[in-house]
């Protein structure tokens, strides 16, 4: 059974090229545009991992980030955040609300993928 | 009723009701809880001013030359209320502040003290002030007891009114002035030298004093409105009465013609200087002040009580003068005379007591303030002349100097009874305190002058002093020996040895003034030139340099303590053991204990005193014996190394050199501080700075790294998959190219914009049309209006004026507009309606479209950079959020404004209005048809 992976980023042109990245590998992608609708889509399709980005309307993915730590029921999600705001201390504040991974962009999508596919094994 | 028993047990009871509150004051004051550490009571005890030749003597002089009594009264009031006004004559609380101060700074105890202690602690100067101030205020104190003694006699006689006999016709055995200036010798002596104090001062004396003068106003209230409203119908009955009376209705008008304005001066010139220089004014209101602050209510308070005590003045002097017509009663004595004629004892004898609350507090005040002088300032400089030897082997001299002051009281006391024998029957009560008045008054120069001016010196007081007091006893007190036949009178009309330029009060032919100013104007005259003459001989020597300075920068911060100007030897026991053998050694133990904790030494056993603790033993020492004989004292333990001239210029230049450095510190340290504050808050602007640049480099790098992301994401997939799909590869590159653009342009704006904000932009001003501008505009974009299938209406009305501005920077905003209407139109069925209208001072030009709209909230934030609002991915405009900001920073370039109006659901309007006479262009506006 293929990995569900959810892509939550408002800028139309990076979902694109992500999705098509995805499904050409094989995995069940879904997309959200905002932050709000990240954390619904998480909530009812479980999906195995979340690109998160950081700059989102509504809802900011730190704040997308820490509302799914705090569910206990999706503590098996993988989170690996994506900013373009690639400053230390926005890297640090990501991984200490609980991501398990991040990257900057712009990023390699094969450093991408194989990103995801580490957080995926494990 | 009124027998003798009746009043000598009112008397004494009297007395012993005032000997008990000073009981209380005295032992309140020890533990601590003053009793008089108020204000009110500061200024009611002031009013010891007021004594008999107030209470009996000021209707007397009424009834002689009407409201000529009151410049005795108005003098004080003015010196208290409006003291700076009139400076010139009466010299006001500063003068009594900076004394206050002086006096606490110094330790002083008396006025001769003062003086003394200003000229370089002066043992001839204390004694020639004491001199002046005991020959001078003896005829005052005869006053009292001629007031007491007429007024016995009086009562004795009731219900009959007899006046007095004469005493100079009775044996001093048969006198009962006589007995009564014993028995106030004996109440002063009970009342103000139980003990020595090093601080000289009596609170419980200041607690009965207050109640004497609370007792002797009422008392003469009560008589005035007995008088006014009880025998009489109310002032204006009085006044009616008299007006009946053409010898009397003079009384009432203004200054009596034998007066003049010249002895209204001397008169208001004379209560000025007497309420600051009388020992006993100097007593309560300098040396027994508690606290400077009181001076505050005491400056209306003992006006106001001055005036309580004047108003039935006038009424009972005329009242007497219709009541007693042709009966040969003294005007003096209307104030008892009155209720006795009218049978009313109890009142009576309220006056009695009234009138001997008024004697016995100013007799008691002066003789101790006298005493006090006569002890520190007379005898003791004697004793440590020629008895220095004696001094020096008695263990404690507290009993001494004790006796010292009772014996002085008696003899005071008694030499005011000669004088009364000798003199005070010629004169009427106002006569006699204007003498005493006068002598006071000679104190002035000295120590005013030495208050404030340096120069001054010992010589210049002595001299200035010494004159003005043989002028005023030749010109005041000499002729008032004559006038009552002590002196033969010739000499008053012929001078002496005939010469008729030194007749006594025609004065070098000075003639046509009343005595009073003539003893003023040449006692004055003498005393102040000679003060001001001497002193400019020589400049001050080393001691009076060191006074000097102590008192004429009394009141400034600085001023007190600055330098110390001793240098020597002395062991800390030999001093201590002088101090008690004045104060007593446990005094002493206390005093020298208390002095080391408060300079930290405790438990320091150095047997060498430095120079401060030297000046704290003499200023012990200055309160119990006076400054002058304190120094000497101490000078016979402490081996003291002269001083030159030059040293003690050296150290008190050292002083204000060291006053300037800190002042100038103090002003550098304010500088420093302020410059903090400033650098604080600049470094704080310019973390905001930092801040702002931070935010808009992170804008910046983020809004540039998310179309690189989309641009390397795409030519990845393309470079890894050569077997893409063709319609996949061409839409790829498609999104590569629009976001390659999105990159340029936003690199574009920024640049732009930083351009703009720093000032660096080119803007090349000329004269346009709007209209042609905006419809070049729509022509650009008609293109992206066609794609999204919109409808685009315009109102652009033709001969509008032009209006100076760049033309491309227009097309840039208009553009800007423009894309952003079509950027978030519905396609299909979006409307946008482009217009221009002219407005007063220039033309405005607006875009509207029928989209979403912008939310209230948001309005103004799509105006801030990289701040694009949009809700959903969709909605997510494709800008670079950078337009509106651009476009309103050109706007406002050209003195205009751009802002938007939008109802979320119906579309919004931007608007942008440009003056006729933009600020920003020199050189006028184009105004053309």
């Amino acid at each position: 059974m293929s990995k569900k992976i959810l892509i939550a980023d408002d800028e139309q042109n990076i979902v694109i090229s992500i999705d098509f990245l995805l499904r050409r590998e094989g995995f069940e992608v879904l997309v959200a545009g905002d932050g709000e609708e990240a954390l619904a889509k998480v909530r009812a399709e479980k999906p195995d991992l979340v690109l998160l980005d950081v700059m989102m309307p509504k809802m900011n993915g730190f704040d997308v980030c820490q509302a799914l730590r705090a569910d206990p029921e999706l503590s098996a999600t993988r989170i690996l955040m994506l900013t373009a705001k690639g400053r230390d201390t926005e890297v640090s504040k990501g991984l200490g609300l609980g991501a398990d991974g991040y990257m900057t962009k712009p990023f390699s999508t094969k450093e991408l993928l194989a990103e995801v596919r580490k957080l995926l094994e494990t | 009723m009124l027998e003798a028993p009746v009043l000598i047990a009112a008397s004494l009871f009297y007395l012993g009701l005032l000997f008990a509150v000073a009981w209380w004051g005295d032992k309140r004051a020890d533990q601590g809880r003053s009793l008089i550490a108020s204000p009110t009571i500061y200024a009611l005890s002031m009013a010891v001013y007021c004594t008999t030749w107030t209470f009996y003597g000021s209707v007397g002089r009424a009834a002689v030359s009407g409201i000529g009594f009151l410049p005795v009264y108005l003098g004080p009031t003015l010196v208290m209320a409006l003291g700076w006004i009139v400076l010139v004559m009466a010299l006001g609380w500063i003068v009594l502040l900076k004394m206050i101060r002086i006096v606490k700074a110094n330790r002083i105890t008396s006025i001769a003290d003062f003086i003394s202690s200003r000229y370089g602690k002066s043992h001839g100067l204390g004694g020639l002030v004491t001199i002046i101030a005991v020959v001078g205020i003896i005829p005052y104190i005869s006053l009292q007891l001629k007031a007491v003694s007429n007024t016995v006699s009086l009562l004795l006689s009731y219900p009959e009114i007899v006046m007095p006999h004469r005493s100079a016709t009775m044996s001093v055995g048969a006198d009962i002035s006589f007995y009564i200036a014993l028995i106030l010798a004996a109440f002063t002596i009970v009342f103000g030298t139980r003990h020595l104090d090093a601080t000289e001062r009596h609170e419980g004396m200041v607690a009965a004093i207050a109640l004497e003068s609370v007792v002797k106003l009422v008392a003469f209230l009560a008589v005035g409105v007995f008088v006014t409203w009880g025998v009489f119908d109310g002032f204006a009955d009085i006044f009616d009465r008299v007006a009946a009376h053409p010898e009397l209705h003079t009384l009432m008008t203004a200054i009596p013609s034998g007066q003049g304005y010249t002895g209204w001066f001397s008169l208001v010139l004379l209560s000025g200087l007497a309420i600051l220089f009388l020992p006993r004014q100097f007593q309560v209101a300098v040396v027994e002040n508690v606290n400077e602050a009181h001076l505050k209510r005491a400056a209306w308070l003992f006006p106001l009580y001055l005036l309580l005590i004047n108003i039935f003045v006038l009424p009972i002097a005329l009242g007497g003068l219709l009541h007693f017509s042709g009966q040969g009663v003294d005007a003096d004595t209307f104030v008892l005379t009155f209720p006795m004629s009218q049978r009313q004892e109890g009142l009576t004898l309220l006056v009695f007591i009234g009138g001997l609350s008024a004697a016995t507090g100013m007799v008691i005040v002066e003789t101790i303030a006298l005493s006090t002088m006569v002890c520190n300032d007379l005898v003791m400089p004697m004793l440590l002349r020629h008895n220095r030897a004696a001094l020096a082997e008695s263990k404690d001299l507290s009993g001494l100097l004790l006796g010292i002051r009772r014996g002085a009281i008696v003899v005071i006391l008694l030499l005011g009874y000669l004088y009364f024998r000798l003199a005070g029957e010629a004169y009427a009560l106002v006569a006699i305190g204007l003498i005493s008045f006068s002598a006071v008054a000679q104190f002035a120069p000295a120590l005013i002058g030495g208050m404030y001016w340096r120069g001054g010196t010992r010589g210049g007081a002595l001299a200035g002093l010494s004159a003005g007091f043989v002028v005023w006893g030749y010109t005041l007190l000499l002729p008032s020996f004559a006038k009552s036949g002590w002196l033969p009178g010739d000499f008053l009309a012929q001078g002496f040895f005939g010469v008729e330029l030194l007749r006594p009060q025609q004065l070098f032919g000075l003639t046509g003034i009343d005595e009073i100013s003539h003893c003023l104007f040449w006692s004055f005259f003498a005393n102040i030139g000679a003060y001001v003459g001497v002193s400019l001989l020589r400049p001050p020597m080393v001691a009076e340099a060191t006074q000097a300075t102590l008192f004429v920068d009394a009141l400034s911060e600085t001023g007190q303590g600055g330098a110390v100007l001793w240098r020597g030897r002395a062991q800390v026991s030999d001093l201590q053991e002088l101090v008690g053998r004045f104060l007593g050694p446990n005094r002493a133990q206390t005093a020298f204990a208390a002095f080391a904790r408060r300079h930290g030494r405790d438990g320091d056993s150095t047997p060498e005193a430095d120079a401060k603790l030297v000046q704290f033993a003499e200023s012990l020492l200055a309160g119990a014996i006076g400054s002058a004989s304190a120094r000497v004292m101490v000078a016979s333990v402490a081996k003291e190394e002269p001083l030159s001239i030059e040293e003690v210029m050296h150290i008190l230049d050292e002083a204000s050199q060291l006053r300037t450095y800190s002042r100038e510190l103090e002003r550098k340290s304010r500088e420093l501080t302020a410059a903090t504050l400033e650098l604080r808050a600049a470094n704080e602007r310019l973390q905001e700075l930092d801040r702002v640049k931070d935010d808009i480099m992170s804008s910046v790098t983020h809004e540039l790294r998310t179309p690189l992301t989309s641009i390397r994401a795409f030519s990845e997939l393309l470079r890894d998959d050569p077997k893409m799909h063709l319609p996949d590869r061409e839409r790829f590159l498609g999104l590569i190219v629009s976001e390659a653009e999105r990159l340029s342009r936003l690199i574009n704006q920024t640049l732009d914009l930083a351009k703009i904000e720093s000032g660096r932009a080119d803007w090349n001003g000329c004269e346009l049309d709007l209209k042609e501008v905006i419809e070049q505009s729509i022509a650009a974009t008609s293109q992206l209006v066609r794609e999204k299938e919109a409808h685009i209406e315009v109102d652009l009305p033709d001969n509008l004026p032009l209006i100076l501005a760049d033309r491309d920077r227009l097309i840039q905003v208009m553009l800007n507009l423009l894309s952003n209407a079509v950027k978030f139109l519905t396609p299909g069925s979006g409307r946008i309606r482009v217009s221009l209208s002219h407005r007063e001072d220039g033309l405005e030009v607006s875009v509207a479209d029928n989209g979403p709209g912008i939310r209230l909230q948001d309005q103004e934030l799509v105006f801030e950079k990289f701040r694009q609002v949009g809700d959903t991915m969709t909605a997510k405009p494709s800008g670079t959020g950078l337009g509106l900001p651009i476009s309103r920073r050109i706007v406002e370039h050209f003195g205009g404004q751009l802002w938007v109006e939008s109802v979320p659901g119906e579309g919004a309007t931007f608007r942008f209005f440009l003056p006729f006479a933009p600020e920003q262009s020199p050189g006028g506006a184009p105004q053309v048809a």
